[in-house]
């Protein structure tokens, strides 16, 4: 198991040591900071084995958290729980900086002690943290007999992530799909490879322990209720839902329920939180189709047109788009028209950057630039891909919410008072046209 | 919110500052105090000197200061053990706490204070905790079992706490099974035959229905648990594969790869006809692939696992080459492992997206990455054969792009290439040719000449580009050497009348000139072939050779079965065995698969580690770690003294070679009467050395033996060695180990000890009169302290006594001071003390410090002496040749110490006579080039071993001695008793 906990700021001063187990000695500090932050070549591995001791480092901004240990630990393990210390830390004192990590060690000593016993990760949900590690020692002390019960078997009980009392005056459910979509095209416009991947993000403020159900237009579900139906209706549903290669959960949500049912119900944590993370691959609506047009004139000059088409209903409005057209090493000027928005040639960046603020659905526009190169290169030029950035208001996987049910026995406020807010939100990943 | 303030420092006073600050009335003085104290301990300052003072803070209704004086308790308890008794009470106290938060918080805290005295106080509280009301406090104390069991494993089972452990796996709440499984877990690996996680259906079940609610580390534990379960059916295995399935859908990856191993391991187990076994195949693809998505930590881990179970099961990701594909802003790490699995996937149907991308990434800015796409090519080449051709051209491609590294990269895989296709690309020899000047890599260079050689007859100028090498052929590495010699005898053999000279010249090179005895061992097999039999040479040197595999770099099968069973492990990110860099015997065990089909015998075979690790049985595959040792395992073993000369050698005329003619003649001397040649069989490969090891993934071992190991006439005897042979070839080469170690007898008979003369400790100035000079021996195992007393003070001294301080080892009178007669003015006394080494023990500075008080009937003096090391080596110090092997390799290379002993005149044998004498064993001794090498241990009074390796070389009066020793704070001590010994 985990051995010890180190932080340090971007000078390799310790900022925080925690050592769990005899193995660990202080020079294991050293250790890492003469081997991995001092090192003269960047390390080349997030894990490092350095005298029988292995180190693992995450980076947030400038700060190291490394996690030392002398077994054959879990590494996904560590890492993971590497991430969830920097999450319980964001939670509690916001950015992760040298500042905030100093302003903040007496807490942060406080929770490795709890999160993190001989070195196996407990109950890490800020939730549930928050209710008795505070900043106020004393406070702690006055909490009645049911309060301490109350918080201990949060802590170990099978809801973790939630306290019980919680209330709000106003019942409000935010639901974000947040999707990021990915291409890689041939300059002949064929596909060869796209996928979503997907998130979504929620924000609850719920009293009590409410029950939710969410539902979407996943294929297999849509197809069970299909079944019996008409094949127009199989036909019908059959567009709108889709197809998703792959999904996880918060681990609020009950797994084997969904294994067997395909139905996504939990008890949701207070507050933000990632409730499902997706990914598909069939069916994907690609906001934007690049078309490129490279001609070389000579060996000094260089011919370029892009084209580029929005593909989404014209109702619809994208935003933030950037189309970034790599050129030569040897360029020595560039000449841009376009139609819309601003174009630039940027010689650091060895490409020119066109950005449009808002393009509406079903239009298109185009740039053409010449460019002009220096002769003497001998080097055939590489031709790397032009990449596009954007926002759109749909989710490029088709996927929709269909339901999102909240039940709470308990409190007398029923599924039509709470207040439900759900927002689609589609971005470019990597999404790049060969040319 | 300010709390950084406590990290600047204020130095001069500083302790003494907080000091009063702890000791103040005010309570949010004190505070603000023990965080500086912390605050200080972080950075790494020494303030241990405030342990009472901080301890007397604990005593605290405030819970957030309470938990910043047992920080400080954990961290320093150890050094203050006596001290730290004043914590107990407080502890024991809180364990009685009506707060559950509070009872939990002592019970953790005390099972980190690794004090004996300490530990036995734990007892009783850690009892009633494990059966509170409150989880949370159960919680703690089971995590606290292990804790306490890693102080104190016997105690543990005294008390019964494993018991209790084990009924928690049926507690009622979830988090309280999870860590009672980590728990027993952790205890079960330092017992691995014990059947203490008692896996039955039952607790299976328990486990499984604790799986669905507990927290997401809970699942993690539970799962690696469940890994270690045998099913014993396959209906037993599918209906656990159907409750662990849904674990695959978490967002934690830890817990998906955990699920991962539990299914991947009991899939063995299912007949491969059964539905649900293609079910669950298919279900295991998208959440692999989903990792992918996760932060690049993550990818790398999830990315080195999944390599290993595409080669398990290639089947379950053979349609995903896709999500393998290099993005362009993945870290380099991830993108080197991608590349990796892009090549296991690659197949007939995906080859020509693959070849498209890696022509992409040789393109890049990172030389590694670049590198190992161009070797990519060449790999995919050769395992899919219809690409072959496509791959070539490609690789074509890229040299002309000049590139120094991606040019001397595609020729190492052309040649490669040409192994597994011979006789089909030598069309592109010509491009090869042009860029010969821009080698500059010993492995580029190597596959070039071979290149040459191999296709001489096509190469119209072969002779006029192996030539070219040959001006530098001393400054060239073994390997181009060796290559070029193989691919000169190649080019003779071919058109022998153009190229006599050149043969020769490089034979001389490599036999005369060279003292590498590789190169001239096979230097001289050439020489021979080629004098007595050239036909015979031809069929040798020309043979066919064996294609290459399709697959080069697969992990060997049983240690790949091992790291399935390691899924989600450090073991499984370096693909070594835990035994590999895990210390002592913790997890030593060997897993394995246990299949319906297939090798499995039985799942798990224990090894038998001892305490020490000394006799660690390595597993099959051990990484070399290219350590010392590793290097006497090797090959190129060259003892020169005795050792029976094995009859060999069938003498073979010089007038029997027509084939080099007179050339050749006056290189060999007149000698008619050649010595004996010995066999040479293989060199027994002691069970210790790697039989794979985990190459990379470039095929230069199977080159060497491409031409030579092959080829059935290398036992045979040869006959006319030249006169001027080097007298290390005559020496047997066969025996290796064994014989070497066999001279450890032989090394002459020791001299007697070396005892450092008297040297004067207690001046008579500062003990008023009295002045003490004295020696430490060491005599049939006594250990003597031999002074001479001297009265130099006007009265009668009288009533003697001796006392030690504590000291390193422990030495301390074995009996009374014996000096019966008063000592008269001017008058001088022998006294010698026995000494034993059971006295009290302190760590000293020096470490061979002893600081003494004697007493006489006008005061007590004090002085300090330093006594040598050698004293304290037992008789009994000499190691098995064996346990030396293994402990060698076992003691980390960090605690190897490399000293210089100057200006010594002795011979290696002369030395080790002396140093025996001292209790200093020689266990080997190995020459090489003219070295000495000699393998030596000694033993410590307290059971410390140090073994050392001196070199001598002859006629260089300057040594270097390296020690080794688990203890490396004696490495200095011992030097300098090296020194001392061999320079008298």
């Amino acid at each position: 198991m985990i051995g010890g906990l180190f932080i340090y700021n971007h000078k390799g001063e310790v900022l925080i040591s925690r050592v769990y187990r005899d193995d660990i000695g202080r020079n294991a500090v050293d250790a890492f900071r003469v081997n991995v932050i001092h090192a003269r070549q960047q390390v080349r591995s997030p894990v490092t084995n350095i005298a029988r001791t292995s180190f693992f480092h995450v980076k947030r901004s400038n700060i190291w958290l490394a996690a030392v240990t002398k077994q054959n630990v879990n590494a996904t393990m560590v890492f993971e729980f590497l991430y969830k210390m920097c999450d319980v830390m964001s939670a509690y004192f916001g950015k992760i900086s040298e500042e905030n990590v100093k302003n903040n060690f007496v807490l942060i000593y406080e929770l490795l002690d709890e999160i993190l016993d001989f070195g196996y990760p407990q109950n890490s949900e800020t939730g549930a943290l928050k209710t008795f590690i505070t900043q106020q020692g004393i406070k702690s002390q006055h909490h009645s007999k049911e309060e301490q019960s109350q918080i201990t078997s949060q802590v170990t009980g099978q809801i973790g992530w939630r306290r019980e009392g919680i209330k709000y005056r106003r019942n409000e459910l935010f639901l974000d799909v947040l999707e990021s979509v990915n291409l890689l095209m041939s300059p002949q416009g064929q596909v060869l490879s796209a996928h979503v991947s997907g998130r979504v993000v929620m924000k609850s403020y719920l009293s009590g322990m409410p029950e939710c159900k969410f539902g979407m237009n996943d294929k297999i579900v849509i197809d069970k209720q299909g079944k019996g139906g008409s094949s127009e209706d199989g036909a019908k549903s059959g567009k709108q839902s889709i197809a998703i290669d792959d999904c996880t959960f918060h681990q609020c949500v009950r797994l084997s329920k969904f294994d067997s049912e395909r139905s996504i119900s939990f008890i949701p944590p207070d507050g933000d939180y990632e409730l499902m993370r997706y990914r598909t691959t069939k069916d994907i609506i690609l906001p934007f189709r690049v078309i490129p047009l490279v001609r070389e004139v000579g060996r000094t000059k260089l011919e370029v047109k892009v084209v580029i088409k929005s593909n989404f209903k014209s109702s619809l409005l994208a935003q933030k788009i950037e189309v970034r057209i790599p050129t030569p090493l040897n360029t020595s000027g560039v000449q841009l028209i376009c139609m819309k928005g601003k174009a630039k040639y940027k010689a650091s960046e060895n490409a020119i950057v066109w950005k449009v603020k808002r393009m509406a659905g079903m239009k298109e526009s185009q740039i053409s630039a010449e460019i002009e190169l220096l002769p003497n290169d001998k080097k055939k030029w590489a031709r790397p891909p032009i990449s596009m950035n954007f926002e759109v208001p749909f989710a490029p996987s088709g996927l929709k919410v269909r339901y999102l049910k909240v039940f709470e026995p308990k409190l007398n406020y029923s599924d039509h008072d709470v207040i439900k807010w759900v927002r689609y939100i589609g971005r470019s990943g990597i999404y790049e046209t060969r040319c | 919110m300010t709390d950084s303030k406590y990290f600047t420092t204020t130095k001069k006073g500083e302790i003494f500052e907080l000091k009063a600050e702890l000791n103040s009335d005010k309570k949010e003085k004190k505070k603000e105090a023990v965080k500086k104290v912390i605050a200080s301990m972080t950075v790494g300052k020494d303030v241990s000197a405030l342990f009472p003072d901080v301890v007397n803070c604990m005593q605290t209704d405030n819970l957030e200061l309470k938990k910043l004086v047992y920080l400080y308790l954990m961290n320093y308890a150890k050094s203050q053990p006596d001290m730290a008794i004043m914590a107990v009470n407080t502890f024991v106290k809180d364990c009685e706490d009506p707060n559950p938060l509070i009872r939990a918080l002592a019970v953790r805290t005390m099972g980190c204070i690794r004090v004996d005295k300490i530990t036995e106080y734990l007892c009783e509280p850690l009892r009633k905790c494990l059966k509170d009301e409150d989880p949370y406090v159960r919680k703690t104390a089971a995590v606290c079992v292990a804790k306490l069991h890693d102080i104190n494993a016997q105690l543990v089972e005294d008390q019964g706490f494993l018991d209790t452990l084990k009924d928690l796996i049926s507690d009622s709440n979830p988090m309280v099974v999870a860590n009672a499984v980590a728990a027993l877990s952790e205890i079960a690996e330092s017992h691995p035959n014990s059947n203490l996680l008692d896996l039955n259906p039952q607790t299976i079940n328990k486990l499984l229905t604790a799986l669905n609610e507990c927290t997401e580390w809970g699942q993690i534990f539970i799962l690696d648990c469940l890994a270690n379960y045998t099913p014993r059916d396959d209906r037993e295995s599918q209906s656990i594969c159907e409750r662990v399935t849904p674990r695959l859908s978490h967002a934690n990856s830890a817990v998906v790869l955990s699920a991962v191993k539990v299914l991947m391991k009991f899939m063995e187990m299912l007949p491969k006809d059964l539905d649900y076994y293609g079910t669950l195949l298919k279900k295991l693809a998208p959440p692999l692939v989903t990792l992918l998505s996760a932060e690049p930590e993550l990818q790398y881990v999830a990315l080195r696992n999944i390599n290993l179970i595409v080669q398990r099961r290639p089947e379950i990701l053979k349609h995903e080459m896709k999500v393998f594909f290099v993005k362009y802003n993945d870290p380099i790490y991830v993108k080197l492992e991608k590349l990796d699995i892009m090549i296991r996937l690659a197949s007939q149907a995906n080859i020509a997206q693959v070849l498209a991308e890696l022509k992409e990434y040789a393109t890049e800015v990172d030389v590694d990455f670049v590198r190992k796409a161009v070797r990519a090519i060449g790999r995919c080449a050769i395992k899919v054969e219809q690409s072959a051709e496509r791959c070539v051209s490609t690789l074509l491609d890229l040299i002309q792009t000049k590139v120094n590294y991606v040019v001397q990269e595609a020729i190492v895989v052309i040649k490669d290439i040409f192994r597994k296709y011979p006789n089909k690309y030598e069309s592109v020899i010509a491009t090869l040719c042009e860029n010969l000047d821009s080698l500059d890599e010993p492995e580029a260079r190597a596959a070039m000449i071979w290149i040459v050689g191999e296709y001489a007859e096509r190469i119209d100028n072969a002779d006029e580009l192996l030539e070219s090498f040959l001006e530098g052929f001393h400054d060239e590495s073994t390997q181009v050497q060796l290559q070029l010699l193989t691919a000169i005898v190649k080019l003779f053999l071919k058109k022998p009348t153009e190229t006599q000279e050149l043969v020769q010249q490089v034979l001389s090179l490599a036999t005369q000139d060279s003292d590498n005895p590789d190169l001239r061992d096979r230097g001289y097999i050439y020489w021979r072939l080629l004098s007595t039999d050239p036909v015979a040479a031809k069929e040798v040197v020309l043979a066919e050779k064996p294609l290459i595999s399709e697959e080069t770099d697969l992990i060997e099968p049983t240690l790949l079965e091992e790291l399935i069973c390691h899924i989600g492990t450090l073991a499984s990110v370096y693909h070594k065995p835990p035994s590999a860099f895990v210390e002592g015997s913790r997890g030593v065990q060997h897993k394995r698969l246990a299949g319906s089909s297939g090798s499995g015998e039985s799942v798990e075979s224990p090894d038998t580690g001892s305490a020490a690790g000394v006799s660690e049985a390595p597993p099959a595959v051990i990484p070399s770690q290219g350590d010392l040792l590793g290097d006497l395992l090797n090959l190129d073993l060259t003892p020169t003294t005795t050792g029976p000369p094995p009859p060999a050698s069938t003498g073979m005329q010089m007038g029997a070679m027509d084939l080099l003619g007179g050339g050749l003649d006056s290189l060999m001397g007149d000698e008619s009467e050649p010595p004996p040649i010995p066999l040479r069989t293989d060199t027994p490969q002691s069970p210790q050395l790697p039989h794979q090891s985990p190459s990379p993934p470039d095929y230069s071992p199977t080159e060497l033996g491409g031409d030579l190991g092959g080829s059935p006439a290398m036992g045979a005897p040869f006959g006319a060695p030249p006169a001027t042979m080097p007298a290390s070839f005559n020496a047997p080469v066969s025996g290796g180990l064994d014989d070497l170690f066999d001279l450890a007898g032989g090394v002459g008979m020791p001299m007697g000890a070396y005892n450092p003369p008297k040297t004067l400790w207690l001046p008579a100035m500062k003990a008023k009169g009295l002045e003490i000079s004295g020696t430490f021996v060491r005599r049939a195992g006594v250990i003597q302290m031999e002074m001479t007393l001297n009265n130099k003070a006007m009265s009668v001294m009288s009533d003697f006594a001796i006392q030690f301080n504590r000291n390193s080892f422990g030495l301390a009178p074995a009996g009374p001071l014996q000096i019966l007669t008063p000592l008269s003015p001017n008058q001088s006394i022998e006294a010698a003390l026995p000494l034993s080494t059971v006295g009290p023990v302190m760590k000293m500075e020096p470490l061979n410090n002893l600081q003494v008080a004697v007493k006489n009937n006008i005061d007590v003096f004090y002085f300090s002496c330093q006594y040598p090391i050698s004293m304290l080596f037992v008789e009994d110090g000499k190691m098995e040749r064996q346990v030396f092997l293994a402990t060698w390799k076992d003691i980390p290379n960090d605690n190897e110490s490399q000293f210089q002993i100057k200006d010594c005149h002795l011979n290696s044998d002369a030395a080790s006579n002396k140093l025996q004498g001292s209790n200093i064993f020689t266990i080997a001794k190995r020459t090489v080039e003219g070295q000495d090498m000699l393998y030596q241990s000694m033993k410590l009074t307290n059971g410390i071993w140090v073994l050392a390796e001196l070199r001598v070389q002859m006629g260089n009066p300057n040594y270097t001695i390296s020690l080794k020793c688990r203890a490396p704070e004696v490495s200095q001590c011992v030097f300098q008793n090296y020194e001392m010994v061999l320079k008298n």
